[in-house]
């Protein structure tokens, strides 16, 4: 293949940044970072830059300028690696911190190393996300970061690390998230450790403040890996690693640390003796930093004072002990390692599963459980947080109802967290659109009902069974003539009774996003309201709700009827409220209705999506490609989580997009929008008989 | 159905006894309560994951009540005649043979019904007149009333935490029940439980109840249980026996809870971890 021309890459570039073809400097260039490039380097360029634009411009043309020398640097597997830690960055940072990424080939390739002994982070983030989560029990995230360091709710380790084998690596990445968890595990911040320096070098800042900054994590690192060991001797082993570069003469200074009883103060107290010399280079070890971990600290001892204390109230009003007047109460918290125990006057009682939590936690980050929780306050005192889980990212996100990884297929990855979704109650409209719905397809509610009445699930009796509930005194008369005429009797001789349960969830999703404004959303609620009609006949749990949004930021989910919820004036009057919005990002909806599918007791789950058109949203990135292949994914995760997925839609050129979503055989397209209301119905009954 | 004269016979099968006493580390006030019931002849719900105990319990408590027990596992496929009983052919004559509850019913046993909720729920309406002041069991297909002898006690067990997803205990159920709740047991409980069943030393027991305790943490994020006292049992076995403790481990606990492989991965970092 020969490479491309000025004039094609021209063309080429055009495409990727189409809306800034004027001829500013930075576009020439680009063409001239990519004309000499022999023709392999340049659609490797093109391609990557096209994917990178789409999330960001900048990170576009950066892709495009920094090609050539990534590309000489390293092979395409790796340069593919750098340009999708930029755009981690760009996800977790900002614009700037991207582009730092891309500009620092240097710091990626250190990072990262030769191919087959270096472990990226995201080929281990679940493993270790979930290795954390088993240490301690509270969520604890992983991040990559620059240097090691925790804020003591997110972990930042390196994007990759290579310590000569996989094997190598993997246990360098376990002793870094071993020492993260042990500074919150083991009290590293249960003191004020900016003070704690300033005493130490006799000075606020300066060079003496820092060496006492940069001495701390060395000799937390000591005290933490000698505390996990005691716990945890084959986590301890890999976390002696983080210590081995410590210089050997240190009189007396690992034996102090390692003592049982050292706390956060011995580390501490060893720094002004150390300040004479230049600290180590704090490598896998990383930082600490008092500042920002403090703050989520606070936050966090916040919240779960809150929780107990709430909690705890709760259990109190159970018992019979609500009111302020109430002095004869007698409350104890009793901690053992981890373990609180509740007892009132005596008497052990068991918190909720959320207090228990709030309470261990407590006592990780404190030693111990704050007295306020236990001060009897009246209901009046609590401050109404009825969200339990604020979440893991509570900072940024704090009032979204659920938050949902959304798949990128150009990087072949998840984001992480990155669709929020709001979940709302439509307020009922005008129940005479039902009334007059039902009236004039009065004959066809009939039939349909008929119909719907014939799937029922009925005792069914199997005769001549081999084993059963009863005799099958037809076939045992016959067994007895048999064996009396000489002939060898049969052996089925019973009845047994089958029945043909259904057992059946089916969620509706519909299709509330702007396109469907007039005729559609008509339609859409006309066939709610015959499918309604029609499932009142059968036990089937069965729900509706549509949907809207405007980028992953909102995604909107109204609750029209949910499972257990009975076809009702409200519901009805629901349905006629239901109006067109705006977009429609069809991921977020379906992983929650995937979820609450999966709650329902059923045998079979059914999730059925009525639409217009394809997955769309505002902005670009979204539109098109990146779309249908989140909602793939979205349906991919709903099978594998048991639930069986299908699509009506009146889209007419909805055939390429849905079979790549749904597969084949899992969709209708109807060609009139007037068949919507009298297809819905049927097509579940063949659904589910 | 008398064909030459033939007589019809009943048959039962035939009750444990429970000769020696079990070993059953009590967590509280639960085996006072249990008495309490049987001399009240209440029902009894055994709340809790499983293998944290339940069986041993009820084992226990026929022990010390001096009752026959009878131990049903429920399963989806149980129907009501494999409960109450069914007519078998022996010869040419129908022989009725009592099913398990009916013999229980019959005998002044203890019944338990293990998982409850995974039987049908046809099946365990049959058990709602024994749950009330009538204790009686009806056996239709003979046209009898079982009468419950004054030692019959009912007990049913259900997990929670496994059938919020799937099952559920109907109200009208489980309000006939005094319920017990049961839980794993606290660590130092735990691990003397698992180094007197197993033998191993104390210092292995304690490590494998945090190391239960670590997967514990995962319930949820991709494990829909952590590991049971039953299944740190089971590895203290593999362990006395002479197996590497973390193999035994990564046998007993890691491929027993998880199949994906992303799970078990992680299982053995925790096992690695603790070992
Ligand atoms: N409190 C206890 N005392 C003695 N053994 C126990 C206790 N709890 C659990 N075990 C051990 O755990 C195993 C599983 O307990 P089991 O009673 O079968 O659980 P469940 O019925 O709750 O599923 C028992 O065989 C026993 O070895
Ligand atoms: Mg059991």
């Amino acid at each position: 293949m020969s490479r491309f021309t000025v004039a094609e890459l021209r063309e080429r570039v055009d495409r990727i940044f189409y809306f800034d073809v004027s001829s500013g400097r930075s576009y020439e260039s680009l063409i001239d970072a990519l004309a000499l490039l022999p023709r392999a380097k340049q659609d490797f360029a093109l391609h990557w830059a096209a994917v990178a634009a789409q999330t960001h411009l900048e990170i576009g043309y950066l892709v495009i300028l920094q090609a050539a020398e990534a590309l000489r640097r390293m092979a395409p597997a790796a340069a593919e690696g750098w340009v999708i830690s930029a755009l981690d960055a760009y996800d977790a940072s900002g614009i700037r911190a991207a582009v730092a990424r891309l500009r620092d080939i240097d710091g990626f390739l250190a990072a990262s190393g030769e191919p087959g002994s270096r472990l990226s982070l995201a080929a281990v983030e679940g493993r270790l996300a979930r290795f954390l989560q088993g240490l301690s029990g509270r969520p604890l995230r992983v991040a990559a970061g620059e240097v090691p360091w925790t804020d003591t709710e997110t972990v930042f380790v390196p994007s990759g690390i290579d310590a000569g084998s996989p094997e190598a690596s993997l246990a360098a990445y376990k002793a870094i998230v071993g020492l993260l968890w042990g500074q919150t595990r083991f009290g590293t911040f249960n003191a004020d450790l900016e003070a704690a320096f300033t005493q130490a070098a006799g000075e606020p800042s300066g060079e003496r403040h820092d060496r006492a900054r940069n001495w701390f994590p060395a000799l937390e690192a000591l005290r933490l890996t000698a505390c996990v060991a005691r716990q945890l001797p084959g986590l301890g082993r890999d976390m002696a690693v983080l210590t081995a570069d410590l210089p050997t003469d240190l009189p007396g200074v690992r034996e102090d640390l390692a003592r049982p009883e050292a706390t956060v103060a011995a580390s501490l107290d060893w720094l002004s003796r150390l300040l004479d010399r230049a600290p180590p280079p704090g490598g896998l070890r990383g930082e600490v930093r008092p500042v920002a971990a403090g703050r989520v600290r606070s936050e966090r001892i916040g919240r779960d004072t809150e929780i107990l204390r709430k909690a705890i109230a709760g259990l109190m009003a159970a018992l019979g002990r609500q009111g302020a007047g109430d002095d004869t109460m007698d409350i104890a918290l009793e901690t053992g390692s981890l373990e609180v125990e509740l007892s009132v006057d005596g008497q052990v009682v068991s918190l909720p599963p959320e207090g228990r939590a709030a309470a261990e936690s407590l006592v990780q980050d404190l030693g111990l459980i704050p007295p306020e929780c236990m001060t009897p306050a009246g209901p009046g005192e609590w401050k109404p947080t009825d969200r339990q889980d604020p979440g893991p990212t509570a900072t940024m996100e704090t009032h979204a109802d659920a938050l949902y990884d959304e798949w990128d297929a150009r990087r072949g990855a998840y984001r992480r967290q990155w669709c929020h979704l709001y979940l709302h109650r439509v307020a009922p409209g005008d129940p005479a659109f039902v009334v007059d719905v039902r009236q004039r397809h009065q004959p066809l509610i009939r039939q349909l009902r008929r119909r719907f009445e014939a799937l029922r699930g009925e005792d069914r009796i199997l005769r001549r069974q081999p084993d059963g509930d009863d005799l099958d005194l037809d076939a045992l008369v016959a067994a007895i003539g048999d064996r009396r005429g000489g002939a060898e009797p049969g052996e089925r001789l019973f009845l047994r009774r089958s029945r043909t349960e259904r057992s059946l969830a089916a969620a509706f999703l519909v299709d509330m996003s702007g396109s469907t404004k007039g005729w559609v959303n008509e339609a859409e609620r006309e066939a709610l309201v015959m499918l309604c009609e029609a499932l009142e006949m059968l036990d089937d749990r069965y729900g509706i709700w549509g949907f809207s949004g405007w980028t992953r930021t909102r995604c909107d989910l109204y609750s029209i009827k949910d499972f257990d919820e009975a076809y009702d004036d409200r519901v009805r009057g629901r349905i006629a409220a239901m109006e067109a919005r705006d977009y429609t990002r069809m991921g977020p909806p379906i992983r929650h209705l995937t979820r609450l599918l999966a709650r329902q007791p059923a045998r079979h789950r059914l999730l059925v999506n009525l639409s217009d058109g394809r997955p769309d949203d505002f902005g670009d990135e979204y539109r098109g490609h990146y779309g249908v292949e989140d909602t793939r994914q979205a349906l991919l995760e709903a099978r594998q989580a048991g639930v069986r997925a299908y699509c009506v839609t009146i889209d007419r050129h909805g055939a390429d997009y849905l079979k790549r979503m749904y597969g084949p055989a899992a969709y209708t397209v109807l060609d009139d929008v007037r068949k919507l209301p009298l297809k819905v119905a049927d097509i579940y009954r063949k659904l589910t008989s | 159905m008398t064909t030459d004269g033939a007589v019809l016979h009943a048959l039962a099968p035939e009750l444990e006894r429970i000769a020696e006493e079990p070993y059953y580390h009590a967590a509280g006030g639960e085996a006072a309560l249990f008495e309490a019931a049987a001399v009240k002849r209440l029902p009894v719900l055994l709340k809790g994951p499983t293998g944290c105990g339940k069986t041993r319990f009820v084992e226990y408590m026929a022990w010390k009540l001096r009752r026959p027990l009878v131990t049903v596992a429920c399963h989806d496929d149980l129907t009501t005649a494999d409960l109450v009983g069914r007519y078998l052919l022996a010869g040419e004559q129908t022989v009725w043979l009592d099913g398990p509850l009916t013999a229980a019913v019959r005998a002044g046993a203890i019944c338990y019904l293990d998982e409850v909720v995974e039987a049908r729920k046809d099946t365990t309406v049959v058990i709602h007149p024994l749950a009330d002041t009538r204790r009686v069991l009806p056996v239709e297909k003979r046209g009898e009333l079982v009468r419950a002898a004054s030692g019959f006690m009912l007990v049913v067990s259900y997990n929670p935490g496994y059938q919020s997803v799937l099952k559920e205990m109907k109200q009208s159920t489980r309000q006939r029940f005094v319920a017990i709740d049961f839980d794993y047991p606290p660590p130092e409980v735990e691990a003397a439980i698992v180094a007197r069943e197993t033998g191993i030393a104390a210092e292995t027991a304690e490590a494998l109840v945090r190391l239960g305790g670590l997967t514990r943490n995962l319930k949820g994020q991709g494990l829909d249980e952590g590991a049971s006292t039953r299944l740190l049992v089971h590895a203290g076995h593999l362990i006395a026996a002479g197996v590497p403790a973390r193999s035994a481990c990564e046998a007993a606990i890691g491929r027993a809870l998880g199949d994906e492989p992303d799970i078990v991965a992680s299982l053995d970092d925790l096992i690695a971890a603790v070992f």
